[in-house]
């Protein structure tokens, strides 16, 4: 089932004017606040009419505001995971998960009860109320209420925004699990760069209003035009497969060809895993450099450079392994003379990719 | 405690309970209703209901009293409508629920739309995206969420009506065994020579119902609000 959206509405001097599809498994509605993102979910969900526009979950029609056709909230048929949970204070955990089937005209249930409740592991919270649990607890019971719903579209605003970094990390397997093995469309609002790497199968990039790009994750992510100039969130997502553990404490992964280091994965051998390198972890040098401590070594040739007002820029290095960025200054663009269709080397420190930029196995 | 009163106080007493009670019980509904539109939603005329809900509060309860009188009269517009249905009002006790419940209507109201204003829009929301309709959200989320404030105002409004005189008296009167409320037998009693120990015994017995009463509400919206939880 896909989701296709196209939508436009305006409001406080911001045009929203977006149109896209949205396939099985999960698609990150990218971009700052006031892109859009928010707005575009609560159309989807119906917390919000637009002016214009048509939404449709496979043949089903939400809204056509051509035909004068707006399905309510109540009858579209979704799962929502909202950024603060939202669970009904007044009711227990059980009875959260349970308060979509008080409504269930409803067709049997994609994934059972008792299946839902084991892999969130929220078995033994049943019998508490909201009150009692802690932020990362209760965000698991509204993925699952949301589940239960038996929802043909998933719809996630920040979900772990809210969160620590540490109940992130308890959040994020549970997302990954979701789209791997819920055959529903799962549309996603984030703007954590290190959140859509590790998720996403699709990437919907906005600015502004507009769609900016879209495409799988690991092409969006890698293109300099879509992540701010200046930010710690620019960062290629390269696939890679874990070839071997080293005594070492060393894990050898194989990114097409090439060899790369990182610290000891939990991953088996084999496991196709993404990894994020953050642009500037990344040092550029034309020749291939000697007698260095790093690791991590990718040759590749510049594809574009782009500057902006400050004194940095975004240099992206098609390499064998895939897209690679780096974030140097422009100084260090003259010095090395660097130009698209240059030949040069991305070095990377083992350590500068962090855990959190790892995601288990890829869909 | 018959023995400890006499037949008139007694009468007075329980009729006061019965008003009191049919006034609370039969206004609850209307009152969760305007403070829900007062609370949530903007129309035309909003500050115009907020105003004439509130009027009882401010008004001379005596210029309530015959507001009811003229309008609920056998010769007042809805009075003679209702007349021709076989319900009269005016001079009954029937008559001083509906005073006694336009009187406690304020203090209902206000009480009920605190409650609705504290629940967060944010879970009715929710609710939707899970299937229900805007009736089950009521009566799924928001009432029990409201729970609390609706007993408070309930309560609330019980004990204001145990206690109307002006606009119980000026619409029904004072009639022993019909209209004389506990307000009114006190009032009359105060006015009889050697009436004063009637009067007493009566005031003691007030004091004693609004206690119960108050304290009856605390210890209801205590549990209720521990049901209820926080977010």
């Amino acid at each position: 089932m896909t989701l296709s959206v196209s939508l436009r509405h305006a409001f406080d001097g911001f045009d929203l004017d977006v149109a896209f599809e949205v396939p099985e498994g999960l698609t990150v509605l990218f971009g700052r606040s006031g892109s859009g993102k928010t707005t575009i979910i609560n159309a989807v969900a119906g917390l919000l009419t637009p002016q214009s526009g048509r939404i449709a979950v496979g043949d089903q029609v939400l809204l056509d505001t051509a035909r004068g056709l707006c399905r309510p909230i109540h009858r579209r048929n979704l799962g929502y995971v909202f950024q603060e949970g939202r669970l009904f204070p007044h009711l227990t955990v059980a009875q959260n998960l349970a308060y979509g089937d008080w409504f269930a005209r409803r067709r049997q249930t994609a994934i059972s009860k008792s299946a839902m409740i084991e892999m969130l592991g929220i078995g033994p919270l049943l019998g508490r109320r909201p009150g009692q649990l802690s932020g990362g607890e209760k965000q698991r019971v509204a993925i699952g209420r949301a589940l239960l719903a038996s929802p043909s579209l998933i719809l996630a605003d920040e979900p772990l925004a809210a969160l620590d970094d540490a109940r992130k990390a308890e959040i994020l397997p549970y997302f990954e699990r979701l789209r791997d093995e819920v055959a529903v469309p799962i549309l996603y609002v984030s703007h954590a760069s290190a959140e859509v790497a590790r998720l996403a199968t699709t990437v919907i990039a906005l600015q502004d209003g507009k769609v900016l790009r879209q495409g799988p994750a690991a092409e969006v992510l890698g293109d300099p035009a879509v992540m701010p100039l200046g930010t710690r969130g620019v960062g290629a997502v390269l696939e890679v497969r874990v070839r071997k553990h080293h005594a070492d404490g060393l894990t050898e992964l194989d990114a097409a060809g090439t060899a790369l280091f990182l610290p000891r994965l939990p991953q088996d051998v084999g496991t196709l895993i993404r990894v994020r390198i953050p642009a500037q972890d990344v040092i550029l040098s034309r020749t291939l450099p000697q007698g260095l401590s790093a690791l991590n070594i990718l040759c590749g040739e510049v594809e574009s450079i782009r500057s902006g007002d400050g004194p940095g820029a975004i240099v992206s290095l098609r390499t064998q392994a895939g897209r690679v960025l780096a974030r140097i200054t422009r100084r260090s663009v003259a010095t090395l003379d660097l130009a698209p269709g240059v030949t040069c080397h991305a070095i990377v420190k083992t350590v500068a990719i962090a855990p959190e930029d790892i995601s288990g196995q890829v869909g | 405690m018959i023995d400890w009163l006499g037949p008139e106080e007694w009468q007075a007493v329980v009729l006061s309970l019965r008003v009191s009670f049919w006034a609370t019980l039969l206004s609850l509904p209307f009152g969760i209703f305007v403070a829900f539109a007062l609370a949530r939603w903007r129309f035309p005329g909003h500050a115009l209901l907020n105003g004439l809900v509130h009027l009882p509060l401010i008004l001379p309860p005596v210029a309530t009293g015959y507001l009811l009188l003229l309008t609920f009269g056998t010769q007042g517009l809805v009075g003679g409508m209702l007349e021709q249905l076989g319900i009269v009002l005016a001079f009954r006790w029937t008559g001083a629920a509906l005073a006694a419940a336009v009187m406690a209507f304020p203090l209902m109201v206000r009480s009920i739309r605190l409650s609705i204003e504290a629940v967060d829009p944010k879970l009715e929301e929710a609710a939707a995206t899970l299937g229900a309709s805007r009736p089950w959200v009521f009566f799924t989320i928001t009432l029990p969420l409201i729970l609390p404030g609706v007993i408070a105002g309930a309560i609330l409004a019980f004990a204001k009506a145990m206690g109307e005189f002006g606009a119980t008296i000026t619409f029904v009167s004072n009639i022993p065994g019909q209209t004389q409320t506990l307000a009114s037998a006190i009032y009359t009693f105060l006015q009889v020579p050697g009436g004063e120990t009637s009067a007493l015994r009566l005031v003691a017995l007030s004091v004693l119902i609004a206690m119960a009463a108050l304290l009856l509400s605390e210890a209801v919206a205590r549990r209720v609000a521990r049901r209820v939880g926080s977010a």
